[in-house]
């Protein structure tokens, strides 16, 4: 509870301020990210263009020779997973905190009893809504053409939540280089962690058809897991698939929001 | 009621210490000025004022709270401006009061109510216009009224009107002015103007490399120097006219500023015919000879040896 200096006329206003919670900062700096998307297409358009270019291309150019691996699956649906990882992964509102930092109104959020953790998490919360929105023309794409989900429409939905939990669970690499280097460029170049994430993988053919140094290092990204469970959806439910799909997400999350959430202490640290 | 007060100050920067063992007592309702060049420390002192540095040593309370220990009390009590405008281009002036209004908790009614209050120092046709579209006075006067949506008890303001037009640097000191005189707020601006410092402030502290040189009313400042000022405009080519003031006992102090000698003196009105006398002895054509009162420019020379502009450059 707040102690109160001695009354002075500027207290003695009828609108004062008071502390407003947690939750209520995050809902705050979230309702602004938001409010900022549709001023920042230029980050958005393309990530809707380039999973839809790569679905098109892969499925064009590896149709064939997937037919010659244990593919279980239409290769199509196959792609489909990958499309959303390319659509989903190191998209988030990153670059807009930079500029916060760089144009100051960073420290006018420092100015205010804004929870610090709540500087984050607003914009992670409004990365999930970005997510949700950017595998959407994936999948319609993906219904277009032809593409079905045996699981049904709880399927449909878990596939867009799980899309969705990926992207949030990699934004702290990106929130960590901003926050820790206050340097767009930096920020940009953070997709570069994206390839080994997204290529070191079960991307183009089944993990089992992998070999040499290639198939043991794809058994250790977690996106192959991520792949896996994605692709389960297009057979059956499978528990133990979606359940080492959700370890995957988890992990990369814990240790991704981990180094952001240390960049944000150094950050808002006042020495 | 005190409402800042900061015991021996320090902020250090590696070897630099930006701000060096700073003193100083701002009453509740007071305009106190912060007068040094660029560097001095100024903004140091105001960042950490206002909870964005921690000192190295030292301690300070501002409207009663710690500024260490009580930081988030302590920025429910304070608004700041700090020296370029904290906007984002990317907002809407009305997003920008409202996003500050909900993090301060006011509802949605008291922000609209706020808004209308604050219409004075606000361009409300220009509101739901990105501030990318503002021009420097509209974002500086945005600034300012959102330092203002939670109706703080102490405004920091640092460096103010800095890049302003004479019009809107008024406009600026006018709230300021409405904001002391109508709601008691206490105000601590800083500021390289020596003009708004004297306009403005009640007291005026003087900090040079990180110290605070001198205080006190603007008056009391220039009644320290202690001298009246001689100002003569001379013909360009006599460099050597200053020596014909030599043998003038009432002279104190002879400056030149390019074709212009400052001539400190106990007595000006009595120094002023001996001095027209010697530049004629010599030859020296005198095209304007002046008598006036210090200025905070010349208490500042007096205190730290060099002039204001000097020390900018």
């Amino acid at each position: 509870m707040m102690s109160t200096p001695e009354t002075n006329p500027a207290k003695q206003r009828v609108i004062v301020a008071r502390p407003t919670g947690f939750l209520r900062d995050v809902l705050s700096i979230a309702i602004r990210s938001v409010r900022q998307l549709p001023r920042d297409l230029e980050a958005v358009i393309p990530a809707l263009i380039i999973p839809l270019f790569f679905l098109v291309i892969n499925v064009g150019s590896l149709q064939d020779v997937a037919n010659f691996t244990a593919i279980e699956i239409d290769y199509k649906a196959f792609q489909l997973p990958v499309a959303i990882i390319f659509a989903v992964t190191g998209v988030s509102r990153a670059p807009a905190l930079v500029l916060d930092i760089q144009n100051g109104y960073f420290d006018r959020l420092m100015l205010t009893p804004v929870s610090r953790r709540a500087l984050l998490i607003g914009h992670i919360v409004a990365d999930f809504a970005l997510v949700v929105l950017l595998v959407m023309p994936v999948l319609v794409f993906g219904f277009i053409i032809g593409i079905r989900f045996p699981t049904g429409p709880f399927g449909v939905v878990t596939f867009i939540v799980m899309g969705a939990l990926w992207g949030v669970a990699y934004t702290g690499f990106p929130y960590a280089i901003a926050l820790r280097t206050g340097n767009p460029g930096a920020v940009n170049s953070s997709f570069l962690l994206f390839f080994p994430f997204a290529f070191i993988t079960s991307a183009f053919v089944p993990i089992e058809a992998m070999t040499g140094w290639l198939g043991a290092a794809a058994h250790y990204n977690p996106v192959t897991y991520l792949l896996e469970g994605l692709r389960s959806l297009f057979l059956e439910w499978d528990a133990w698939a979606l359940g080492k799909s959700l370890l995957a997400i988890t992990g990369v999350g814990l240790l991704s929001q981990t180094f952001a959430f240390a960049a944000l202490k150094r950050r808002v640290a006042r020495g | 009621m005190t409402a800042i007060q900061a015991n021996g100050l320090v902020r250090c920067f590696g070897d630099l210490r930006a701000v060096d063992g700073i003193d100083l007592e701002v009453a509740e309702g007071e305009i106190y000025g912060f007068l040094g060049p660029n560097g001095a420390g100024k903004s140091t002192l105001v960042r950490m004022l206002c909870t964005l540095l921690l000192p190295t040593s030292g301690s300070a309370q501002v409207a009663g709270f710690d500024l260490v220990a009580q930081a988030n009390e302590l920025r429910f009590a304070i608004g700041v401006a700090l020296q370029d405008a904290a906007l984002d281009d990317r907002m809407t002036g009305l997003e920008i009061l409202q996003t500050q209004g909900r993090l301060f908790g006011l509802r949605s009614t008291e922000i609209n109510q706020r808004i209308q209050e604050l219409a004075p120092i606000l361009d409300m046709s220009a509101l739901k216009a990105l501030v990318s579209t503002y021009s420097g006075g509209m974002k500086r006067r945005l600034d300012l009224a959102a330092s203002l949506m939670h109706s703080p008890s102490v405004l920091f303001l640092d460096e103010p009107t800095t890049g302003l037009d004479p019009q809107g640097r008024l406009r600026v000191w006018e709230e300021v002015r409405r904001l002391n005189r109508e709601l008691g707020m206490t105000v601590f601006l800083t500021t390289q103007y020596l003009e708004e410092a004297d306009e403005l402030c009640n007291r005026i502290g003087i900090i040079n490399n990180g110290k605070l040189v001198a205080e006190g009313s603007p008056a009391q400042l220039k009644r320290s120097v202690g001298i009246d000022v001689v100002v003569a405009r001379l013909e360009s080519g006599h460099d050597n006219a200053s020596d014909a003031l030599a043998g003038i006992d009432s002279v104190q102090s002879v400056e030149r500023h390019g074709d212009e000698l400052i001539i400190g003196t106990s007595d000006g009105s009595r120094a002023l015919s001996p001095i027209a006398l010697a530049f004629g002895r010599v030859d020296v054509p005198v095209i304007e000879l002046a008598l006036r009162t210090p200025t905070l420019d010349d208490v500042f020379l007096e205190i730290t040896g060099n002039r204001m502009e000097e020390v900018d450059l």
